[in-house]
């Protein structure tokens, strides 16, 4: 498990850096340096009403205004979406890959959830 | 430990399991990965130059919005492409400073020049042909955010190649110097074209690891081989030739065979000694530098009214 942890911080390390391959993390990126980047942000597009909306893509901007002219420009050239979504990537919090079998097992076991679980007879109709 | 980390990774890959941003990857796949859409990012930001330089003097208002509507679409699929890289942990700034510091490559074909009208079409045709040939299985590849972008990218791509057919087929029905023009632009750019599926396959030492990867569904030389079947079939609706006296059916094969590739002005390209390799990279370079007061004031104004915000907010808070 403490070995898995190690591994895992290898996930955000870019490989281009100067210094070779994975010596500085995206954390050291943005806190290290001064960037003048603006910030991520993830967009969410409405293709049609009564649709959800549905995640397309990310893109930078400064503020929220922006993100979503941009995403308009982006991802709606062809009238993709009559609603557009922008939530900054930093506020978007994720389950771990790793834990996933842990998380849904609750699910896994309880096939009685679903209608073809259940044995009756064909004749009967409308159920 | 590492070796099973390796282990479940290929299990998923060869069960056709997408590989999302925060899965466990070999350390060289997401190296491989950031090069090859990084580069293929700066390919369609590049990409633009060659032909934002015919927009002013395309010859009709009709072809003026296609062509500015295609060179559009490039800016956004460099923008998909460059966020899909983003999820593997390389920013946005670094990927523009190895572009601009020449570190970063992109596809050779748009270090040649586009001289006449005539190249729009050829581009169109070749150029995004070609492209096409290698990204539609792109689609498939194993990186999920990748294979997302790429659906996207060939879906808007279509009309891109579309419109450069009929630019040349307009031409080849014109008069005798547009057809000379349409005939000089196949000719000039026919083996770029063929160029950019990259080395053959006993030179290209990677593929075999893309491959077992699913980054790669075909080598170079299969993609190649379907392209030049394509075309050697779709220029005799232009009534032109391509410009390879070597281009003959083969029966046996079923393919067409081609003549021998000038791998010589290839690498030369690559390396950087193109006709227009400095003219690329400076227009990119001053078009970021130039722009950096924008950037910089669109920052202030975010900062400012986000600060005003807050201090209206404690305003009504202490109200």
């Amino acid at each position: 498990m403490v070995h898995m942890k190690s591994m895992i911080t290898k996930y955000y390390y870019g490989d281009l850096s100067e210094g070779g391959a994975g010596d500085h993390s995206i954390h050291q990126h943005t806190t290290g340096k001064e960037s003048s980047e603006w910030p991520l942000w993830e967009i969410f597009i409405r293709s049609k009403q009564g649709l959800d909306h549905k995640h397309v893509g990310s893109l930078h901007a400064t503020d929220a205004a922006m993100a979503i002219e941009n995403a308009r420009d982006v991802y709606t050239r062809r009238m993709e979406g009559v609603s557009i979504w922008a939530v900054e990537s930093r506020h978007i919090h994720a389950s771990n890959p790793d834990d996933a079998q842990a998380l849904y097992d609750p699910a896994n076991d309880k096939v009685y959830r679903h209608p073809t679980f259940y044995d009756l007879p064909d004749e009967l109709e409308y159920m | 430990m590492h070796n099973d980390f390796e282990q479940i990774f290929q299990d998923k890959v060869d069960k056709e399991i997408k590989i999302e941003p925060k899965d466990w990857m070999p350390e060289k796949y997401r190296q491989t990965l950031i090069r090859q859409i990084s580069q293929h990012a700066h390919s369609e930001i590049i990409g633009m130059l060659p032909e934002g330089n015919w927009i002013t003097r395309a010859p009709s208002l009709r072809r003026k919005a296609i062509l500015l509507a295609k060179v559009q679409d490039e800016a956004g699929h460099g923008l998909y492409l460059y966020s899909a890289a983003e999820t593997l942990g390389i920013t946005r700034e670094e990927m523009y400073e190895q572009l601009h510091s020449g570190k970063a490559k992109y596809s050779s074909i748009f270090n040649y020049p586009t001289l006449t009208w005539a190249d729009m079409g050829a581009i169109g045709w070749l150029v995004d042909g070609a492209a096409i040939m290698n990204q539609v299985p792109l689609c498939r590849t194993s990186y999920g955010p990748y294979a997302r972008a790429m659906v996207r990218v060939c879906k808007e791509e279509s009309f891109h190649q579309r419109q450069g057919f009929e630019i040349l087929l307009t031409l080849s029905k014109g008069n005798e110097a547009q057809r000379r023009m349409c005939q000089d632009a196949i000719n000039r750019w026919w083996w770029p074209s063929i160029m950019m599926f990259g080395p053959t396959d006993d030179a290209s030492p990677n593929t075999i690891q893309s491959m077992r990867w699913k980054i790669k569904r075909f080598t170079n030389d299969e993609l190649r081989q379907k392209f030049v079947d394509v075309c050697a079939e779709q220029v005799q609706f232009l009534g032109m030739v391509l410009p390879d006296p070597d281009l003959k059916w083969n029966k046996e094969r079923n393919h067409y065979d081609f003549g021998a590739i000038n791998w010589e002005e290839f690498r030369n390209v690559v390396s950087g000694n193109g006709p227009c390799n400095k003219e690329r990279v400076s227009a990119r370079k001053k078009a970021w530098e130039e722009g950096a007061w924008v950037r910089d004031a669109a920052n202030a104004y975010a900062k400012k009214k986000a600060a005003r915000n807050l201090s209206n907010n404690k305003n009504t808070e202490a109200a």
